[in-house]
Order: C-alpha cells, then structure tokens, then sequence
C-alpha cells in the first residue's frame, strides 16, 4: 500500500521531519505559527479528508490534541504541537517540551453550581468532593496538593451536564471565554494551572535531528514571540 | 478457552526467540573478547539492598515478603545486584573486574505505553579503572557491541552528570529547589525548567545561559561553545568530557560519539560521564549507562565504576528496522 506522502513510513530517519499537528481549536493558530515559521500549509488548510500532508521541508500529521504526546513519545512523529493540558494530564509520557507557543490560552479550572454549596456541603459531611472531568489525573494532583479528598469521575462528552442533574458536586475542566460555564449557570471556584499551546519533540529525534529540531524551535519562537 | 498472562508480559516464539538467541551470543562473543566474563544474579533480592544502591528505584518494583517476613524485590536492573555481588566476592581483588550479563529485569510500569514489565537488559561493569581511561573502555565495548548487531548508524551520547548539580550549587540553588530544577533538566521540560529557575531566584540572563546549556549537542565544538558561558562548574565539566572524548580519539571510537550536555540520567547512583544510545530507526533509546563512582562505597568498598546497558527488545526492534538482524 503506497502512502499518499513520502517518508511516513515508521519512524525511521531521512525525509522530511514528521510534525504533530493537533485538530480542533489549536488547529488554526498552529498553522498560523507554521506558516510564520516557512513552512507550507496550504494543503492542511482545505477541507480535505486526508490526515497527512505535505509542508514543503517537513511533513504535517494532523490529529487529535490527546493523541499528539502518544505519536511523539513513540517516534511516529519527530515533533508536535499540543496544549499543555494534554501534556499535564499524560505526564508520565516522555516527550520534550521545548517551547512556550503562547496561543490556545485558556485555564484549568474548578467549577461549580452558582450560588450552589454542594462542593463545600460535600467536603464536610463527606470528607470529599465528587468532581467530573476530561482530566482525571490533573485533578487528582490538584486535590492532593491541596490536601483534600476527592472522588474523581472521569467522562468524555460534556463535563458542564455533570453537576447540573447530581452526577458531581463540580467539574475540572479548560476555560477559555467562561461562556460554556456561564450559560449552564457554573461559575469559577478555583484556578489550577493556565494553560497554552507548546512544542514538544522525540527524545530521539531531539538528538539524532537536532539541526533541524533547533531550527523550527528558533523559527516557532520569532514567530510566536509578541 | 483462553488463560491471560499479566499486561506487560509475552510469549517469544520459536522465530523471534531464534533471532534474540543469536543476538545474545553476539553480545556475548563481543564481551568475553573484551576481557568480560558473563554472570548471573538472582531475579529477587532483599528489598534492603537494592534500595541501598538507589533508592529511587524503588517506585519501580515488585516487592513480596517471603515465608520469614523479610521483604523481597524483583531486581530492575543488573548494576546494583553486581555492585552487590562485587562486593562480597571481589572486595580484596586490586586489578579491575571486568563483568557482563544479558538478564531479565522488572519495573511496575503503567501498561499500553510500548513499555514492558519484564525486559532483557545485556550489559557490562567495569570496576576498578578510572576515569577518563574506564570511561573509553565502556564505550569502545558499547560501540563493538552495536557493531555486532549491525546498528551501524546508531549514536552514542556523552555528558555529564554532575554539571547541573554543581552549576546550580554555583548559582546558590539547594535542597527542594534544586531537585525540582533538576527534575525538569532530566525530563527536558524547558518551559518548566525556566519557570523553576526564576523562582529560584535566578536572574534572567543566567536563566537563559542554563536553558542553553542543556540544548548543546554535536562535536567537540559544542565544550568551546559551553565553555564561553562561564564558570567553575562549566570549567570542570567541559574539561570531564573534553578528557573522556581525547581517550575516545585515541582509541579511535570517537566518531559515533555525539557530545551533549543536555543529557541527564534518571538513576540516582551516577556521578562524571553519563551515555545513551539512539538509533535513527526508534524513537526509544536503546539503552545507556555511564560512571557510577559513588555506588560500589554504599556497599562498603571504595572503588571506581562505570557500565552500560542495552535493552534486548529495543535493539532488536532497531535490527528488524535496519534490515540488520540475522
């Protein structure tokens, strides 16, 4: 079977570098920020199906944000774009980060029900919070270094519905704007970490591709310095 | 009816056990040629003493008690149980001891992530020689091992493990502060590694001179250009690898040797010249090792060290890769 772009193979060297390029809404931004660098992305801009395509000196692999750490620990991609929310919850994957882009930003937070007390009822009659999240591992260590208890459910859809029909006391989740939140009537209680968008490299490829890991590093950071 | 095995375990069949066979012999002929006579240790030991070599190993570990109480560990690698083996049987021998192994070893690791719980490390120990000729011996060894697995275009990286340490105690940075820096060093989080090194009080300019540092790679050049940074601690390190490499050239095994200065090892017991080993063809390192002067005197003699080892599974990954195994 013959791959629509050359050098996709595993991760084995020569060719182009391999770039992890995350879908969704770090999507625009990050081939804002390749293009800054001179890398070509026209291809990956059309509404096209394909998830691999040429970018001139590099190729661009796109796919999920949460898949990106997986492909680059791996070596199946040299390099990557991901949020640090990603890289937070999956941090026992090896992968170096090597730059701050700056874009995607948004906040971890702790959310509950306005006007609502079922989080602190909960914490001292139970001794714990029930608290539904995308980010279970995120928000265990966010309540261990607190020093509380808590009784993590994790789900993959929409976290907001959790608290509003008595699956959970509150949610961990990103905030970008605060409109999600406030239109299900959830507000901020605690901030975790802000997050952003950052570049991340093999382990190996850091060392046996450095020229040109360096170079998109240097070219990423004129391009997203402000 | 199917009867599962425990995630982080497999079978070998008869064609793959075929090719790790001849690999093993490989290593085996190319040790015993070097002087190195092959042993075995046993897959449990007390608990006490493999975490007297590291303690910070023991995260990793399957423990058990056994049927007096006392508390056993699965080894997790090979260097501590001969450091313990050196130690009750070659305490009075002067002249070097030269050792090697292909073993099994276990780490608890989380499962789903390419990492298995039982792997087969071969490897070498020297004790007894010196840095930096010690040094030069376990990599000309390490080379001729890659050699014999035809990993012709793999690559050795050479640095130094008691640079950041000693820079950081230069920079008056101790204690908490410290291990957290040097946690990211090792994990190369430079976004976090920044953040830290300005809490710690460290002044923009330094900041970035130590996030630098860590990104030098390549040949001989790279000493000079770390060099121009500055300081005791730069000095001595610089000067550590600058040795360690002459020994290499003289030996003529300098070529696949990739000097880098980023290279931080996660075991606690190394101290001078550190190694990994890459192959273009895996985005795993195959393996690594370097001095350990420190350990063989947590076991009550005062003795030099340094070793590698090279992860079985991994090189012959690496060999199917290369069109190299036989």
């Amino acid at each position: 079977m013959s791959l629509p772009v050359a050098g996709t193979g595993r991760a084995k060297d020569g060719g182009p570098l391999k770039v992890a390029v995350p879908r969704g809404a770090l999507l625009d931004e990050t081939l804002g920020a390749l293009d800054a660098a001179g890398i070509e992305t026209t291809a990956a801009r059309g509404d096209s199906r394909s998830l691999i395509f040429d970018g001139g000196k590099v190729t661009l692999v796109t796919m999920r944000p949460s898949d990106v750490p997986t492909y680059v620990e791996a070596g199946a991609a040299d390099v990557g774009i991901t949020g640090k929310d990603v890289l937070l919850e999956q941090s026992d994957r090896v992968v170096y980060e090597l730059l701050d882009l700056g874009y995607g930003r948004c906040r971890m937070v702790l959310a509950g029900r306005r006007g609502d007390e079922s989080l602190g009822e909960s914490e001292r009659r139970l001794g714990m919070m029930r608290i539904a999240t995308k980010y279970p591992r995120v928000t265990e260590r966010h309540f261990e270094s607190t020093g509380r208890g808590v009784e993590v459910i994790e789900v993959k859809g929409s976290v907001e519905l959790a608290p509003l029909i008595g699956l959970a006391d509150g949610i961990v989740d990103l905030v970008a704007t605060g409109r999600t939140l406030d239109e299900n009537e959830l507000e901020v209680r605690e901030e975790i970490v802000e997050c952003t968008a950052r570049f991340v490299a093999n382990r190996v490829a850091h060392k046996l591709r450095s020229a040109e890991v360096d170079e998109l590093t240097e070219k990423l950071r004129g391009a997203t310095a402000r | 009816m199917i009867h599962p095995i425990p995630p982080g375990t497999r079978d070998i069949l008869p064609d793959e056990m075929r090719e790790l066979r001849r690999l093993r012999a490989a290593f085996i002929d190319v040790f015993e040629r070097f002087g190195y006579g092959e042993v075995g240790t046993p897959a449990i030991e007390y608990d006490e003493v493999l975490a007297r070599g590291d303690g910070r190993t023991a995260g990793a570990a399957y423990r058990f008690f056994d049927e007096s109480g006392d508390l056993l560990a699965l080894r997790s690698e090979m260097t501590v149980p001969i450091a313990r083996l050196i130690a009750n049987r070659y305490a009075d021998v002067d002249d070097p001891v030269r050792l090697c192994y292909v073993a099994n070893a276990f780490r608890a690791v989380r499962p789903q992530r390419g990492q298995m719980r039982e792997f087969v490390q071969a490897g070498i120990e020297l004790v007894g020689a010196a840095a930096p000729a010690g040094t030069a011996e376990v990599v000309e060894v390490l080379e001729a091992a890659l050699d014999a697995a035809g990993l012709s275009r793999a690559v050795i990286g050479l640095g130094d493990s008691d640079l950041y340490r000693q820079l950081l105690a230069e920079m008056g940075v101790a204690d908490a502060a410290r291990e957290s820096i040097l946690r990211r060093l090792a994990t190369h989080n430079l976004v976090g590694l920044e953040a830290e090194l300005a809490a710690a009080g460290i002044d923009d300019g330094q900041v970035s001179t130590c996030v630098a540092l860590s990104q030098l790679r390549g040949g001989r050049e790279v000493l000079d250009e770390a060099r121009a940074v500055g300081g005791d601690a730069v000095e001595r390190a610089t000067a550590r690898i600058g040795e360690t490499f002459a020994a290499l050239e003289e030996r003529g095994v300098a070529d696949r040797v990739q000097i880098d200065l980023g290279l931080l090892r996660d075991l606690g017991y190394y101290s001078g010249a550190i190694l990994e080993v890459y192959d273009p063809a895996l985005g795993h390192v195959l393996g690594g090792g370097g001095r350990y002067d420190g350990l063989l005197s947590r076991f009550g003699i005062d003795r030099p060290a340094a070793g590698f080892a090279l992860y079985m599974e991994r090189v012959h990954l690496a060999q199917l890769e290369e069109g190299a195994a036989t």
